[in-house]
């Protein structure tokens, strides 16, 4: 559905080069569900515009839709859904107008472009306001009129930046809720930005991790977490045994960073689900008993964390210093 | 093609027809000009030699339609540059729909109004003043008005994406829209008898003094009128010009 090669972008603004994106691979079969993680200013909006012929690529080739991009974006461009960032919702318009109006630019007729328009309308929760102007509107609805617009030429590929920023998390879990359906219920294949790594997680298939302007990681959540950390267990022991247990963690397979605090003995393994049943046989041949255990799946932040030596967080926060300092 | 600015310039015309108070208010500065600029001018134009023939209705009337477009259209960057903000350029630049006809529908957008603008400013010329127009010439003013119109709503399309600020773009109208209307004798025709030969000169490289001159010989219904003909043809290229820097921009990236 997706397949780019070497996709770049440099800004020159005001005598200051900024590389924005510098030479990312792609490749999103059909029906997938993937995520594009990064933290701001990253490079996710710009990959997004240029993967929806809205920017022109420095470098690199890319083929969306079935359509190359550079020769045929006019194709590209009736064959893809796009949600900007920050929504694209005239104020003055009526809900009912603008979906019209979009529904026609995307060549339906009249009478298809109302259907379509009230079918969305339902099934985004947005019955009945067809009548209201859109400045009208609470995020949450404007969010999913944004969505409804980039999905009323039923596309096979929608791309979705940041689609649920700025809203309460309610909002938030109900949007999920409407993606996943569009997979699951209309085969669409939807390409979505994130800086959340809950929404990261509960979301994509896979992930594409991106900092500064490159793609640092790539993989379904889970792998992802396994592969740089594995899952963290922590085992409280009678007294007295911590010494065997630890020996005994220590064969596991992929077992590392093992230590012993009082009664209470931690390592990391690649798959904690896995290895618990092991550890309790080897435990119980030996005749010891542990009193609690704990398996803590890696968060997405640890993976950053592990990927590019700083949190997510950081990272936020030396964007916002480099952005305060520039003004 | 067709199909598209259509459906564009219905959706322009239906947020502005959400106020149409506004049409009024744009008429009424030059109303203005009309009740207390207007009889100062009609013994002016009687007791001094140099003035373009017709009476002082017939001088004034046609400048302020040119006016009153100028400030009309100038200024569409402005609903441009909101659009922008909003998000919803990029989302009509991310449809099939091709960038000209996005410029061609709001650009006839500002020409529609430009002409009802017009008409109303010069039915009541007509209707309390002692405006003495030819039917005819009055058709042609107003396809004068539509093209101006078109013209400098292209450019202040170009301008204000160009410069993509809402603190820059009306300053830097003003330093280009009142020099354009001072040198292009709207108040007081600049003719060979009355402005000092330095003044004469300099308007003529103002194109906008055409399109006025244009204007008022039709106005007078003067149709062999070498103004006239100079008028459209200057008028024509501006608007060729315009179209093209307008297109050029919204095809740009980024615009
Ligand atoms: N039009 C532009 N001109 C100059 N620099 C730009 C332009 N657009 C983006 N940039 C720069 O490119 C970099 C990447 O920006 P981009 O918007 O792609 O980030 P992002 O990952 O979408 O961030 P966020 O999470 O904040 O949306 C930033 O440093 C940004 O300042
Ligand atoms: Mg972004």
């Amino acid at each position: 559905m997706i397949k780019a090669r070497g996709l770049a972008r440099r800004f020159v603004a005001r005598g200051r080069t900024v590389n924005a994106v510098k030479g990312v691979d792609l490749d999103v079969q059909a029906g997938e569900l993937v995520g594009f993680l990064g933290p701001n200013g990253a490079g996710k909006t710009t990959t997004l515009r240029m993967l929806t012929t809205l920017l022109k690529p420095t470098e690199g080739t890319a083929t969306v839709a079935g359509h190359d991009l550079r020769a045929d974006p006019i194709g590209v461009r009736g064959r893809i859904g796009y949600v900007a960032q920050g929504g694209g919702t005239a104020p003055e318009c009526t809900v009912a107008n603008e979906l019209e109006l979009q529904g026609r630019l995307y060549r339906l007729s009249k009478a298809d472009a109302i259907r379509r328009g009230t079918e969305l309308a339902d099934q985004l929760d947005l019955a009945g306001l067809d009548k209201r102007l859109t400045r009208t509107l609470s995020g949450g609805q404007r969010r999913r009129l944004d969505i409804a617009l980039g999905l009323i030429h039923s596309p096979p590929l929608i791309f979705l930046d940041e689609p649920t920023t700025g809203l309460d998390p309610q909002s938030r879990a109900n949007l999920w809720e409407h993606i996943r359906g569009l997979r699951a219920e209309h085969g669409v294949t939807v390409f979505l930005t994130t800086h959340y790594l809950e929404e990261a997680d509960a979301l994509a298939d896979r992930l594409l991790v991106i900092d500064d302007g490159e793609i640092v990681a790539e993989g379904s959540p889970d792998s992802l977490k396994a592969r740089v950390s594995g899952d963290a267990v922590s085992l409280a022991v009678p007294e007295g045994s911590g010494g065997k247990v630890a020996e005994i963690a220590g064969r596991l397979p992929g077992a590392h960073d093992v230590s012993t605090v009082d009664n209470e003995v931690r390592f990391r393994v690649p798959r904690g689900d896995t290895a618990m049943p092991e550890l309790l046989r080897a435990l119980d041949a030996e005749g010891i008993q542990t009193q609690a255990m704990q398996v803590h799946r890696p968060t997405l932040d640890d993976v950053f964390l592990t990927l590019t030596g700083r949190t997510l967080r950081d990272a936020e926060q030396a964007e916002t210093r480099e952005e305060s300092h520039v003004a | 093609m067709l199909r598209d600015i259509w459906l564009i310039f219905r959706r322009t015309m239906s947020i502005s027809l959400r106020n149409p108070a506004w049409v009024m208010i744009g008429v009424l500065q030059p109303l203005l000009y009309l009740v207390l600029f207007g009889p100062l001018m009609e013994r002016i134009v009687e007791s001094t030699p140099g003035f373009p023939p017709g009476n002082s209705w017939t001088i004034l009337t046609p400048a302020l339609v040119i006016q009153l477009a100028l400030f009309g259209s100038a200024f569409a960057g402005f609903g441009l540059l909101a659009e922008f903000r909003a998000g919803v350029l990029e989302r009509l630049r991310v449809t099939p729909v091709s960038r000209l006809a996005l410029l061609l529908g709001k650009v006839l957008h500002e020409a529609v109004h430009a002409i009802v603008q017009a008409a109303l400013l010069i039915t009541l010329a007509f209707l309390f003043f002692d405006l003495n127009a030819p039917f005819g010439g009055v058709l042609l003013s107003m396809v004068i008005v539509a093209l101006f119109a078109i013209t400098l709503a292209s450019a202040s399309y170009a301008v204000a994406l160009s410069i993509k600020s809402e603190e820059t773009f009306p300053q830097l109208l003003n330093s280009f829209t009142l020099p354009s209307l001072l040198l292009s004798g709207i108040l007081i025709p600049i003719t060979t008898q009355l402005a000092p030969d330095w003044l004469y000169k300099l308007s003529l490289i103002n194109p906008f003094r055409y399109i006025v001159d244009a204007e008022r010989a039709a106005f007078r219904g003067d149709m062999t009128m070498d103004a006239l003909f100079t008028g459209c043809v200057v008028l024509a290229v501006l608007t060729v010009l315009s179209v093209t820097w307008g297109a050029r921009t919204f095809q740009r990236e980024n615009a």
